[in-house]
């Protein structure tokens, strides 16, 4: 080996940050996790909130019941950050913390507790997610109105490329667009369309282009990989060039190096099956090829999901499977040891240049209605329909999922033969212990201290011309809880719903709907007023698109629907229920807060004169929490495995037909 | 089960029991109330007929103590969280508050979608506030004889009966046939309200409301459009509110109060009676068109027969008395 090949780099490069989404319950059983998984090799961690850390809202909030510690850490205040960060060196490690509206909250107890440690904040290395524009979209975790969310980002832009140089102050992400039924193209350009208000707010509150190449040299993107791989490799290299020219010529970026299009990547959930689960293993591995087959345009982080998150939250080991995967693809395999590979690809030059027009055009219409920020209801109601799409194809077979739509008969997995079913489940005794814990903290703390930093924090969110991190990171080491941070921000910014996007979807009938609809017809008929559903996602969740597309297509089967959104209290949708006078409801719930939120909603409606309405419920649901769910009055339990939109909805009006006594559906 | 339970009608008194607790000012009643009036079965008509019988000016003995309030305007002016802080309002100075809310999203398949833009904000443990959505009836603008017949017999029981419908131009005649008040709600920078005002498309409401104050010379330079368009109109008197639509809230106050103000200046008992007699005629001329009215005698002959009648009956006997006439029953023409 003496003349260096073209086809070989000299050197192999090095791997992407190996990281996993990871932390449940308590910051003490999330540290020990963190421990064993860097002792297992992975090389940064990713941490997962549970919803009340990400809304803003204490342990022992209302809001908060059936959600402390389900799907992330419960992080309430200082000293919960410090516990989470144990024995963990911060000037070594890298850290991504997957939070939003409270970003710039948690963001000061990173500092805190690492100036705790003696690391200073300006070795800090890490990324706070922080995008708010697609928890309008997509995910559901916003907790203020557009406006002073986003001075929240420009905040914590300013203020770490300033104190904090090498952190990441804002991950904008694609990735939970694609979850919502994004397109490529609508992936490329609401990501890009995103960025562009994010750095306009930004350039706004600096006053000067000064810093504009620092600041762009700072934002990162965090991407989706589907199983389409070679169609995603192409929208990475595109999105590589057009964020490329945004750098240069809407913000005079001259450092080329500054315009490097950085992405981490968490692969697509969307896809992932709750039927014949073990394939998810192969989806994932190409998935994760999208993302690092080519070199000019390889993720700088990556995280992988477990082949059983359609089935609820993933285990230990589960999530050393995945990891295994990655080390497999970096030490193992070749991939490493090659220049850009698709270099010269008429192919892929086609494709990415197919992509980057499509993208064009809409970042153009975005900008035409104004921005990111004016278009949200616009791109959300784009993303139902998109998504409403996607799943008429798969339920025509037109697009085949494996083990779902087409090839579906399968011997029984001894994967989930277990006794858990083969997930985890959260010690349901957390939710007491975080709750007595934040009390205890709040008792203990000096209370004057408390007081005099709220003060301090409500007068800076209410002057436009101040930073809010200085006087968030006093709100920090004074013992401030996640709860108090929010809500005085919330009494100054006011709250806010997000647009549901529903009412503007334009349905996509297929298959049987015409029978269904015959049915909805006759039994409102008999009735004498058509059928009333009513689509509610009780608990803190924010993954709407169940409850989307179910409720365009109980629209298109001929229901009157009423869908109010997500984020509601079981006495909201109690009363709603009875108020609006519907026939029946269906709930919605996917962070695993079902055992408490359901029963809580049948005995609100109890309470509330609608005990006789049926309730459905449909979500990840594991089996043995769906027999208990039956047994305490639900009426049916809908899982990923009733893909069949039109048989679920065919179910339910059958259940309304027979409860009211007006005749089950006609035999088809 | 009965006729105002989600389900199929039973009861021959339900109607007749339904109104009596509305006269009794029982809010609990609301719910099973718009169950009933929007049931099209012929058993569920007659027991609306009976309902709205019991709530009648003849029944009570006085007009419906309510104060109606019909608030329109396009989509996406910001009706919804003006509406929220509306209710917490009127909730504070101890009003109880129903709001039957008219969801324009377009029929498809017969279906709807509703609660998607008339969310508002209420505590759900508040027996005294009331909200219901319902889909814009079948036929092009207009009001739903259900959401009449609903506003009609809720205002024996609440103190503020709001109709929120969406649009500029088409629906306001209706609504004003049944709400003491129409407000109708708009956007800095939506000409076209201008437009509809000054030819003469819209009714001059009788408060105008400017959202979004906040946009500052946008906001003011809207309010001076629409005040100058009301003074060409020799309309100066009609209040021009600006409300903010973000924190702190603002103008709620001086809104709540211009529709006081009109509702003291207003003589209720000539207003209703002759919203009663025009939403008769309405409402039959959409059920039996012109062919109806020809039997008639034409329009004119209609409204003045409904002259004659007394004033304590409320529309659905007036429709019901209109129809027995193209029967010719004379023994009914009194």
């Amino acid at each position: 080996m003496s003349d260096p090949s073209p086809a070989r780099l000299p050197e192999r490069d090095r791997p992407w940050l190996i990281r996993t989404y990871a932390g449940h319950s308590d910051a003490k059983r999330s540290n020990e996790l963190y421990r064993r998984n860097l002792a297992k090799g992975q090389t940064g961690l990713s941490v997962a909130f549970d919803l009340p850390t990400q809304t803003g809202y204490d342990p022992d909030d209302e809001l908060a019941v059936g959600e402390v510690g389900k799907v992330g850490v419960s992080i309430a205040h200082a000293g919960d950050m410090r516990a989470l960060l144990d024995g963990i060196p911060l000037d070594q490690m890298n850290t991504s913390m997957t939070i939003n509206a409270t970003a710039a909250w948690l963001l000061a107890l990173y500092i805190v507790a690492a100036d705790e440690q003696g690391v200073a904040e300006s070795q800090l290395q890490g990324t706070t997610q922080n995008d708010i524009l697609k928890e309008y979209l997509s995910r559901g975790t916003y907790a203020f109105p557009p406006g002073p969310s986003m001075r929240l980002i420009a905040d914590t832009i300013v203020y770490t490329v300033t104190h904090v140089p090498r952190w990441n102050p804002i991950n904008i992400c694609s990735y939970h667009l694609q979850e919502a039924g994004a397109t490529p193209v609508q992936e490329i350009a609401y990501a890009m369309g995103n960025a562009i208000a994010v750095l306009d707010a930004v350039r706004e509150r600096l006053g000067t282009d000064a810093l504009m190449g620092e600041v762009f040299g700072r934002i990162s993107f965090f991407v989706n990989a589907g199983v389409r791989f070679i169609e995603e490799h192409a929208k990475l290299r595109a999105m590589s060039q057009l964020w490329d020219e945004l750098g240069a010529e809407r913000y005079g970026v001259t450092d080329a190096k500054q315009r490097r299009f950085r992405y981490g990547v968490q692969v697509n959930s969307l896809g992932l099956t709750e039927a014949q689960p073990e394939n998810n293993v192969y989806r994932i591995a190409l998935e994760a090829l999208a993302v690092t087959l080519g070199r000019n345009a390889r993720a700088r982080a990556l995280q992988l999901p477990a082949w059983n998150e359609a089935l609820g939250l993933p285990r230990p080991w589960d999530q050393q499977w995945s990891l295994r995967l990655q080390q497999i693809l970096a030490f193992e395999t070749d991939i490493l040891e090659y220049p850009d590979i698709f270099e010269g690809s008429h192919v892929m030059e086609a494709l990415v240049a197919e992509l980057v027009e499509g993208a064009r055009a809409e970042i153009a219409r975005i900008s035409e209605l104004g921005g990111a920020v004016e278009a949200v209801d616009y791109m959300k109601a784009a993303l139902v329909q998109s998504h409403s799409e996607r799943w008429g194809r798969i339920e025509s077979g037109e697009q085949t999922i494996v083990g779902m739509n087409r090839f579906d008969t399968t011997e029984p997995s001894p994967l989930t033969a277990d006794g858990d079913a083969g997930i985890l489940v959260v010690d349901p005794e957390v939710e007491d212990q975080q709750r007595t814990a934040v009390q205890r903290w709040r008792a203990e703390r000096d209370a004057d201290a408390v007081d005099a930093a709220l003060r301090e924090l409500a007068a800076a969110a209410a002057d436009p011309d101040q930073n809010i991190m200085p006087a968030t990171i006093a709100a920090a080491r004074a013992g401030v809880t996640t709860g108090e941070w929010s809500r005085t921000l919330r009494s100054v910014f006011g709250s806010y719903r997000g647009p549901t996007g529903v009412g503007e979807a334009s349905g996509t009938p297929s298959g049987n709907l015409v029978e269904v609809r015959d049915n909805v017809e006759r039994i409102s008929e008999a009735l004498g007023r058509r059928i009333k559903f009513l689509v509610g996602k009780p608990g803190l969740d924010g993954h709407s698109n169940g409850a989307e597309q179910l409720a365009v297509r109980a629209r298109d089967a001929g229901m009157d629907v009423v869908y109010e959104g997500i984020r509601l209290t079981p006495g909201e949708i109690a009363a709603s229920a009875v108020q609006e006078g519907v026939h029946v409801v269906g709930l919605s719930i996917l962070s695993g807060s079902h055992a408490q939120l359901i029963p809580a909603v049948l005995s609100a409606l109890r309470e509330g004169g609608g005990g006789e309405i049926p309730v459905v419920v449909g979500g990840i649901i594991p089996d043995l929490d769906a027999q208990a769910l039956l047994q305490a009055g639900v009426a049916a339990v809908y899982t990923p495995k009733d893909w069949d939109l039109n048989r679920t909805i065919a179910d339910i009006v059958a259940l309304v037909g027979d409860r009211y006594g007006v005749g089950a559906a006609a035999p088809a | 089960m009965t006729a105002g339970a989600p389900g199929l009608s039973a009861s021959e008194t339900v109607g007749r029991d339904l109104g009596r607790r509305l006269a009794a000012r029982d809010l609990s009643a609301a719910a099973e109330v718009l169950n009933l009036v929007e049931n099209r079965s012929p058993a569920a008509v007659e027991q609306t007929a009976a309902l709205l019988e019991a709530v009648s000016v003849a029944a009570l003995g006085h007009e419906a103590p309510a104060q109606i309030v019909g608030v329109t305007g396009p989509p996406g002016v910001g009706k919804s969280s003006l509406l929220s802080r509306l209710v917490a309002r009127w909730r504070a100075s101890d009003r109880s508050v129903a709001v039957l809310a008219v969801d324009p999203s377009s029929r498809r398949s017969g279906g709807s979608l509703l609660g998607d833009r008339v969310r508002i904000e209420r505590d759900p443990g508040d027996s005294q506030v009331f909200i219901r959505s319902t889909a814009a009836g079948d036929r092009l603008g207009g009001l739903a004889p259900a959401t009449r017949a609903a506003a009609t017999a809720l205002a024996a029981a609440f103190d503020v009966v709001v109709i929120e419908t969406v649009g500029v131009g088409q629906s306001e005649t209706e609504i004003a046939d049944v709400a003491d008040e129409v407000a109708v709600v708009v956007q800095p920078g939506s000409g076209d309200v201008l437009q509809f005002l000054k030819s003469g498309i819209m009714e001059i409401p009788d408060v105008l409301v400017v959202t979004k104050s906040d946009l500052g010379t946008v906001a003011h330079r809207a309010l001076a459009d629409l005040r100058a368009a009301l003074r060409s109109l020799g309309a100066d008197s009609v209040p021009v509110v600006a409300v903010s639509s973000v924190s702190p809230p603002d103008g709620i106050d001086a809104l709540v109060d211009a529709l006081d103000q009109r509702h003291r200046a207003l003589d209720l008992r000539v207003h209703r009676l002759r919203g009663r007699r025009a939403a008769a005629l309405a409402q039959f001329t959409v059920e039996h068109g012109e062919r109806g009215l020809g039997a008639l005698g034409g329009r004119r002959a209609a409204w003045a027969w409904l002259q004659t009648q007394p004033a304590g009956l409320d529309a659905t006997a007036l429709v019901a008395g209109l129809e027995s006439r193209t029967q010719g029953s004379p023994e009914r023409d009194r």
